[in-house]
């Protein structure tokens, strides 16, 4: 019972191996489900109120951990979202264009605060949702949501300070697509620059997660905000069409795919909106080899594992001086095994459920690709739960610029691994993108971090970190990336417009 | 002197990997966020007091003290039945032979500081007297300091050399390391002086004496972890880790078995490859055994104090 007498001869050092199948084992430590009301069914939020769907047509959410059915959701048609918007635009002219500043503000800060206050809630919604792990959810979506709308309700009544000498007007109705990703706190990014710069929203969240934003519309109920100053419309993409081609519309602000986000530009070019569009990514992330290693790996992992890789940024091109390959392309695989996949509920999981069938498919479509174009593939040996749809973090190794799976956004836990040699090499490969959204560079060096960034052509460009976020630094892309800031006093631009002060 | 098995190609020092400070402080915490619960946590409980090396290390020493601690040592807590006993008993090398005798036939080790602990400024010729008498004594393990002076002036060849030669005059004796890490200033020579320890020869390293604050941190235990999984891909051989000082808590202790599980893994999930050097963890640790047998919390009366 003492000691554990183990004689270890050394072993030659190409064979040993860590083995992360230990004895001693997590015990499963579900989030207590009890905290979040989930309704039967969810109609329409307009003009302050819930609103049957005039198809009278709902479609179902599931949770993808188990692929059961969690609540039933309206569908919108064109009839609701010019409900919708005449709604918003009422309550522009009529309340919220003409409210003091300050005042507006104070709503916004009583969002902020009603968030946090069922910031419990939200998590598991989220979780139960979208499949992200409780873990994100609880840590990240929530707590960077509130700070979001803390930050906007700021600015709300210092718009002259931010634009000095400048008189900033807003636009009027903004409607705002977001995605499946990071659901609430999309909304929080559409949401709150909104409304402080005085405009009102028709806001339609994805598909396959509109829970968090309908609970979002419930906060918003109870926090009094006048009818019709946030009306949210849940359906696909036809919702999303109707809204992008109502009239009434001053401004789209879009968070999705590249392809979708083509398709409104074609939709309002002649038009007199205005436009944010934030689209896919293929980030490289760079390490040189004068990198502290260890942290890098960790980097590079949560910069592509994070939220089961559906973040537009994620970094999923890897780039490691050649001098430095072996050795990192060992850690990663390291590393992956100690990543836990599973029920995203349970409070230990890092990687959770992919959030649809649909999603899981093009993954698969993907690392089928990845085999086919010879690259070497190395996945976690981790088991799967057998329900769900689930995908293990999986790695790409000898990949070539050409391969596909270096091109194209995946969207899911595959890391694509490329070697170069300098730094002019890897800059060129880099930049050879269609994308240009973020990038990460590792290195000890300060002056090159400076070099790297100022050549890089992405919106983000991450020094010796990854995937990091604050409410006051701008977040948008270069070329197919989309364009538009948001976030930060750039994040008020797209909102308002400015004319010199007389 | 060195066959041609024990060959080790010595790095230049100078140019150990570099640490990021922010990273290490942010996956440290990240450890901690692991949920630990039912029989996971009573396993890790257990383990963790089997891990400990039950430590007194005063100038007001006696046989007496000593012989409580290690009566404690083989009996934590009696009252209730499968609880395991420490790994060792941690002494300064006067009382190496009290504690043998102590612990007999037990299988619980003697653990002795020595090298001038805990400053390390004596003459190495006295550092290695120190060592013999303490191993003459009896010790299973030896707990060295380094020369912090000479790390920080950059001798590390003359750091390195005395590491070595302290090896060789324990004999069988086990050699822990002490970086005394609150006394290094940074990540980047914490990673360094354990290179420095393992190229040299030590089989375990070590954060602290325990004298100095800070003692051990999860982040630079996490430097140390790190580096001793590079060493043993580069040359095969294992090396344990003791973070010493500063681990007073059940919870505390918990978080960093779960930074070994998903650092080296399952080998160094033991008492002969990982260690606590903690005086007070273990009545906190058995606290929380009683608790998770009887699902109530118990005085601090009942738990010896030693």
């Amino acid at each position: 019972m003492a000691v554990t007498k183990k004689k270890a001869a050394p072993k030659k050092s190409n064979t040993v191996k860590l083995k992360f199948d230990t004895s001693w084992n997590y015990a499963p430590a579900p989030e207590s489900k009890s905290a979040a009301t989930i309704h039967k069914q969810y109609d329409l939020f307009i003009n302050g109120e819930w609103q049957k769907p005039s198809g009278k047509k709902y479609f179902d959410t599931i949770n993808p951990a188990t692929e059961e059915k969690l609540s039933e959701v309206a569908m919108a048609n064109e009839a609701d979202t010019n409900k919708a918007v005449t709604a918003a635009r009422n309550a522009y002219e009529k309340v919220w264009k003409k409210m003091p500043a300050k005042e507006r503000g104070k709503y916004i800060f009583r969002i902020a605060r009603m968030i946090q206050e069922k910031a419990r809630e939200l998590a598991v919604i989220e979780t139960l949702d979208g499949g992200k792990p409780i873990r994100e959810s609880r840590d990240f979506d929530v707590p960077t949501a509130a700070n979001h709308f803390f930050y906007y309700a700021g600015w709300a009544d210092k718009l002259e300070y931010a634009f000095p000498n400048r008189q900033a007007s807003p636009l009027g109705v903004a409607g705002q697509i977001i995605p499946w990703n990071f659901p609430l706190l999309m909304a929080a990014w559409k949401i709150a620059p909104a409304l402080a710069t005085g405009n009102t929203v028709v806001l339609k969240p994805a598909e396959t997660t509109p829970l968090t934003a309908l609970k979002l519309a419930e906060i918003i109920q109870e926090a009094d905000l006048p009818p019709g100053v946030v009306n949210i419309l849940t359906g696909a993409g036809e919702t999303g069409a109707s809204i992008v081609n109502h009239p009434g519309i001053d401004k789209i602000a879009f968070t999705g795919s590249t392809e979708v986000g083509k398709l409104i530009q074609r939709a309002i070019a002649g038009t007199n909106k205005k436009a944010t569009l934030e689209l896919g990514g293929k980030a490289a992330n760079i390490i040189f080899e004068d990198a502290p290693i260890d942290q890098a790996v960790e980097g590079v992992i949560n910069g592509i594992f994070f939220n089961q890789g559906h973040v537009c940024c994620a970094g999923s091109r890897l780039y490691v001086q050649e001098s430095i390959a072996k050795q990192v392309i060992r850690k990663l695989r390291d590393r992956i095994e100690t990543l836990i996949v599973g029920d995203p509920i349970d409070k230990n999981t890092d990687i959770g459920a992919i959030n649809s069938k649909q999603q899981l498919d093009t993954i698969h479509k993907y690392l089928n690709i990845g085999k086919k174009e010879g690259a070497e593939m190395y996945e976690s040996s981790c088991p799967l739960p057998r329900k769900g749809y689930f995908c293990r973090p999986t790695i790409f190794t000898n990949v070539a610029q050409s391969s596909r799976i270096a091109q194209e956004e995946i969207f899911g836990p595959v890391l694509a691994v490329l070697t170069f040699r300098t730094d002019d090499e890897v800059i060129e490969k880099a930049n050879n993108s269609p994308y240009g959204l973020s990038a990460g560079v590792w290195t000890d060096k300060g002056s090159k971090i400076f070099n790297m960034t100022k050549r890089m052509r992405a919106g983000v460009v991450w020094a010796n970190t990854f995937n990091k976020f604050d409410p006051s630094s701008p977040f948008g892309g270069y070329k197919e990336s989309g364009f538009g800031r948001e976030g930060g006093l750039h994040g008020l631009m797209p909102y308002i417009n400015l004319t010199h002060q007389s | 002197m060195a066959t041609a098995k024990s060959l080790l190609t010595v790095p230049d020092f100078a140019l150990s990997p570099r640490i990021d400070q922010v990273g290490v402080e942010e996956r440290a915490a990240r450890f901690t966020t692991r949920s630990i619960k039912k029989e996971s946590k009573l396993n890790g409980l257990k383990l963790v007091l089997n891990m400990i090396d039950l430590t007194t290390l005063e100038g007001k020493d006696t046989d007496g003290k000593v012989k409580q601690l290690c009566y404690k040592a083989i009996h934590p807590h009696d009252a209730v039945p499968g609880i395991p006993t420490v790994a060792a008993v941690c002494v300064y090398p006067s009382m190496v032979k009290v504690a043998k005798k102590a612990l007999g036939d037990s299988g619980i080790r003697v653990a002795s500081v020595a090298t001038a602990f805990p400053s390390g400024q004596a003459p190495r010729d006295v550092k290695i007297r120190d060592t013999r008498y303490a191993v003459n004594e009896g010790a299973d393990e030896i707990d060295m300091v380094i020369s912090r002076g000479k790390f920080h002036a950059g001798e590390y060849n003359f750091v390195f050399d005395e590491i070595a030669a302290i090896k060789e005059a324990c004999g069988e004796a086990r050699l822990k390391v002490i970086l005394e890490t609150g006394e290094l200033g940074s990540f980047d020579k914490v990673r360094r002086a354990s290179e420095i320890a393992m190229y040299a020869g030590a089989d375990f390293i070590k954060t602290s004496t325990g004298k100095i604050q800070p003692a051990a941190t999860m982040p630079v235990t996490l430097v140390m972890l790190e580096a001793i999984r590079d060493f043993y891909y580069k040359t095969g051989r294992m090396v344990g880790m003791k973070p010493a000082g500063g681990i007073s808590k059940s919870k505390l202790a918990l978080h960093y078995l779960v930074m070994v599980k998903e650092v080296l893994g399952e080998d160094w999930l033991n008492n002969e490859w990982f260690r606590f050097g903690a005086s007070s963890l273990a009545n906190d640790v058995l606290m929380q055994i009683v608790k998770e047998h009887t699902g109530l919390y118990q005085s601090g009366n009942y738990f010896s104090v030693d």
